[in-house]
């Protein structure tokens, strides 16, 4: 919605002859003579001749107006010149005509490049990526919150516990019918038996899943799009606290039409979301006529890493409650919690009282908790038996694929393994985690208090040109080019304090860390000198 | 039941109507297979499912693949080294080596006829997410897009549901064969517009489902000509690309529009999978291909809703890259379904009942059961088709699934059983016929 009203204000061939202005001088200059017609003081000329030509004007008017407002287009798409800017209904006449040919509105608006830092850094650093050895000056990305850190148990696993192969055995016999052919669309039983198990250990078996509630979709992005497709409606909108995950604009505006209705956090309360500004957003958004269906927040949060208390946890159900709304907790790096606090789950703590659950919905992933974002293997939990069936459906367009989902059942269920691999994982973060840390607080950056994924949130106002996002956005810019360093701006996961980044460390061996920190001592000197 | 009611009036419009259209009987014959499966030896009187256009003819031969190849899978000793290094990998782009094994893939299905550039390849949850990604690419809440009937039943979700575009479909009829023709499409494209309904396009499935017919070159270029004429989106749905059968071989668009000098390919898109050519629709390996920029960036950005794993693309990379398998597997293919469809065919005429002439391909075919039918109606199809399901017990589709005008045509899949289940269903069928064919005479 925001962006179609931003973008008629950009005017286009069609609307430049009826601008306000001009359409007031016209007026003006008709209503004065009329004005004394009326009066008796003017002739019999002026007397026809002028409400024959407001007649004239006022069918102008119909015709040029009585196709839909043109669709929204925004001034960057200079370089996909060849769209028509008519919509599509008023080319039913001009069909045949030579115009290049149309897509949907949707599409015209994705497939432009992005033109947020986030996406932007990510391909800069694919292109370009740094190798100890290969390519020592190539960019460091930590911008990507991937977790290299415990690949070699993963290794050791899969050489202990072979399988044949990547088919099953049916009766006996290896055989492919058990992979190859179709399975039920939102994941095999065993799978799904698995899965729950897991997430239960990995939550330090504070919360039991039920397989039944579960529903596994091609990765986490997928899940939350079904999701919301199932929870509102084109139009309606989401409370989201910020800053947040540059992809749910993605995920969730894309394709469903649902607006992200941001939340404001501050660093004085080191970004834990207010009840007060949860309040205010809902009410002011209602003013704007948009009807609020759930608030969708990462719990542990990306990209700060902080985790909500058991008092935020029953706050957030009870606004929920009251205005009768859905909570989606995007719980995907819950075990990547490697402080000292305890992650609750928001399935703990509608286990333990009389809530309402079926407002209550988590989404997961084996994208960063277990390293394996390249499986495509994500889910849905749900406590609301018309969400799951509905979501049961939608996976019929991103489903898991059937060997993945094999070769996980045995990974899964091997509790020894992953008992070994949370432990492991959480004890490796931890120490890259305080080294990245201290080397930033020894160049003057200082963090939010995180305890919980697979980066850090670093306040680097003290080095940006100008205390705006203009003058973060240029700060980035140093990083990315000269520091060769990608890390994501604050605005790109609408923090509204300029001057915050993600770093992800997570990629980083210990010896890689100096080079960082070396890196970014050049710009901030470079910095500190202009400042 | 206030809560409830509550409950319901929280969820989406999406979620809460019927546009998914799994209650149509199409879907609830599959249940009456699920609740009592046939088998051989454990269950002989069970339902033989014949609604599911699988191909399991040649697993075999993917069996004995897999096995004398283990380092094409990052499970076994011979292939681990490369789990790290695949589990990490989620560029939305796919894995280099994959998409240049499908584009090779794709080619040779086609008899190296033509060339596809791996970097138009896009990924998609199966062929179902392919359809309904194009379909958000090329059109808008309330637009159009032609279909020729009768057409695969889930069209109408994957085409419709969450994308909110209609199906205008474009009537096909037995008297020439349910051939579709040019002037076919243009009444139907009047009719639309008449009504006032914007169309973005049409989109053919060739070979055809559920017909097992293909286009011939000239029925192509027609249409080709006709949407770079109305400057509308053509999309061809090829999956059953490499299940034509016969001596007359598969013409892809691909193919038309190299001929056609004055054709706009921005207007061009192909729907691919590994789903029934190789078998493999647990893979859920679905293909955008266009030969439009914009469509291909924008649908590249949205297959991040349904990219196919890492291990599946190294899986496959190997597989479809070995051409000494996949050529004795496209012809050992084309042979086994040829032979099952000419014993299925030639079974059921030798009691009267005909099928489609001229199907040459996909994984079923096109019956008529027009004569044991009381009155010509949907209701006696219907009927007929709830004996079909518990008497006989064989799950086969009723025509009325499939949009079409006429009542009377079943589609029958023949490739997803072994030869002796599929000797079981023949018999049941030609029974069934014979005992009803006695009953019609008596009466009359």
């Amino acid at each position: 919605m925001t962006q179609r009203r931003r973008s008629n204000q950009n005017s286009s061939p069609e609307t430049e002859l009826q601008t306000p202005e001009t359409t007031g001088a016209t007026a003006m200059r008709l209503i004065v003579p009329l004005q004394g017609i009326v009066q008796g003081r003017g002739g019999l000329i002026l007397g026809s001749l002028i409400p024959c030509a407001l007649f004239y004007f006022l069918q102008l008017y119909l015709k040029r107006n009585r196709s839909p407002n043109p669709p929204p287009r925004s001034t960057s798409s200079a370089n996909l010149g060849e769209l028509p800017r008519t919509s599509s209904r008023s080319n039913l006449s001009s069909r045949g005509s030579i115009g290049p040919v149309q897509i949907s509105v949707r599409a015209s608006s994705i497939a432009k490049p992005s033109d947020s830092p986030y996406y932007i850094g990510l391909e800069k650093a694919a292109e370009d990526p740094y190798d100890r050895l290969d390519n020592p000056n190539g960019i460091i990305q930590l911008g990507l919150s991937e977790n290299r850190l415990c690949f070699d148990l993963i290794e050791k696993w899969v050489s202990e516990n072979l399988t044949d192969s990547i088919m099953g055995r049916e009766g006996g016999e290896l055989s492919i019918s058990g992979i190859a052919t179709y399975q039920p669309f939102d994941g095999m039983t065993e799978l799904k038996v698995a899965m729950a198990d897991y997430m239960s250990q990995v939550m330090g078996r504070t919360v039991l899943f039920d397989p039944s509630q579960l529903i596994l979709t091609a990765g986490a992005t997928p899940a939350i799009e079904i999701l919301s497709f199932c929870l509102a409606d084109q139009g309606n909108g989401f409370l989201i606290p910020t800053p947040y995950y540059p992809g749910f604009d993605r995920d969730i505006k894309y394709r469903t039409g649902i607006e992200l209705i941001p939340v404001h956090c501050r660093s004085t309360d080191n970004f834990m979301l207010s009840m007060t500004a949860l309040d205010q957003a809902f009410n002011q958004a209602r003013k704007r006529g948009i009807k609020i269906r759930g608030i969708l927040l990462s719990n542990p949060s990306n990209p700060v890493g902080n985790l909500l208390s058991r008092d935020m946890l029953y706050g957030l159900l009870d606004f929920a409650r009251e205005k009768n709304i859905h909570v989606i907790c995007d719980e995907i790096f819950a075990g990547s919690n490697y402080g000292s606090e305890e992650f609750l789950s928001m399935a703990e703590i509608v286990e333990s009282e009389e809530f309402d659950r079926t407002r209550v919905h988590i989404i997961y992933g084996l994208s960063k908790d277990l390293s394996l974002p390249g499986f495509r293997v994500g889910v849905i939990y749900s406590f609301n038996e018309k969400v799951l069936a509905a979501a049961k459906k939608l996976t019929r367009f991103s489903s898991v694929s059937a060997p993945t989902q094999r070769l996980l059942v045995s990974m899964l269920s091997n509790t020894r393994f992953i008992e070994e691999y949370i432990e492991t994982n959480k004890k490796r973060i931890r120490e890259i985690y305080h080294l990245f840390v201290a080397g930033l607080e020894e160049l003057g950056i200082r963090c939010a208090e995180s305890s919980a994924g697979l980066f850090c949130w670093a306040n680097m106002s003290s080095l940006i040109p100008s205390y705006s996002e203009k003058g973060e956005l240029e700060l980035w810019e140093q990083l990315l080019n000269i520091a060769k360093i990608n890390v994501t701006p604050g605005s790109a996961c609408h923090c509204i304090e300029p001057g915050w980044f993600r770093c992800c460390f997570t990629t980083l061996s210990q010896e890689d860390i100096s080079v960082v920190m070396e890196r970014i001592r050049k710009v901030a000197e470079t910095c500190k000198s202009s400042c | 039941m206030e809560k409830e009611n509550r409950s319901r009036q929280v969820l989406s419009r999406i979620a809460t109507n019927d546009q998914h259209g799994e209650n149509s009987p199409y879907f609830h014959g599959w249940y009456a297979y699920e609740r009592n499966r046939f088998h051989p030896t454990q269950n002989p009187q069970g339902v033989v499912q014949m609604g599911l256009a699988e191909n399991q003819l040649c697993f075999d031969l993917v069996e004995k693949w897999i096995k004398e190849n283990p380092n094409a899978s990052i499970c076994t000793r011979e292939g681990a080294n490369k789990f790290k290094e695949i589990a990490i990998f989620q560029d939305y782009h796919g894995l280099k080596e994959f998409t240049h094994a499908v584009a090779k893939f794709m080619e040779k299905v086609r008899g190296n006829r033509v060339t596809f550039d791996p970097d138009r390849i896009v990924m998609s949850g199966g062929a179902t997410g392919a359809n309904e990604t194009i379909i958000f690419c090329l059109a808008d809440p309330g637009d159009a897009f032609l279909v020729p009937s009768p057409y695969y039943p889930a069209f109408g979700r994957d085409l419709r549901w969450r994308t909110g575009v209609q199906i205008a479909p474009v009537d096909c009829h037995s008297s020439n064969g349910f051939r579709l023709t040019r002037a076919a499409v243009e009444v139907a494209y009047k009719k639309a517009q008449e009504s006032n309904i914007n169309v973005k396009g049409l989109i053919l499935t060739n070979p055809s489902n559920p017909l097992g017919t293909t286009l011939d070159m000239e029925t192509l270029k027609s249409l080709v000509a006709f949407v770079t004429e109305e400057n509308i989106h053509l999309i061809c749905d090829e999956i059953y690309s490499a299940t034509v059968f016969s001596s007359q071989r598969f013409i892809s668009v691909a193919e038309v529009i190299q001929e056609l000098e004055h054709c706009n390919r921005d207007l061009i898109h192909i729907i691919y999978s590994l789903s029934k050519d190789l078998g493999f629709p647990g893979f859920r390996v679905g293909i955008v291909y266009s030969y439009n920029d914009i469509v291909v960036s924008s649908a590249r950005k949205m297959s991040s809703f349904g990219l196919v794993s890492s291990q599946t693309q190294h899986f496959l990379t190997s597989l479809l890259s070995d051409e000494e398998f996949v050529d004795n597997f496209l012809s050992e293919s084309k042979k086994r379904l040829a032979k099952r469809h000419h014993d299925f065919t030639t079974g059921l005429e030798q009691v009267g009942i005909s099928c489609l002439k001229g199907s040459n391909s996909g994984l079923f075919f096109w019956m008529d059961l027009g004569p044991l039918l009381k009155e010509q109606t949907f209701e006696a199809e219907l009927k007929l088709w709830r004996v079909i399901v518990d008497d006989v017990r064989l799950n086969v589709s009723p025509g009325s699934s499939f949009h079409g005008l006429e009542p009377g045509w079943f589609r029958v899949c023949f490739a997803n059983v072994d030869d002796q289940t599929a000797e079981v269903a023949l018999e049941r069928i030609r029974t069934f016929v014979l005992d009803n064919g006695k009953k019609g005479d008596e009466g009359r």
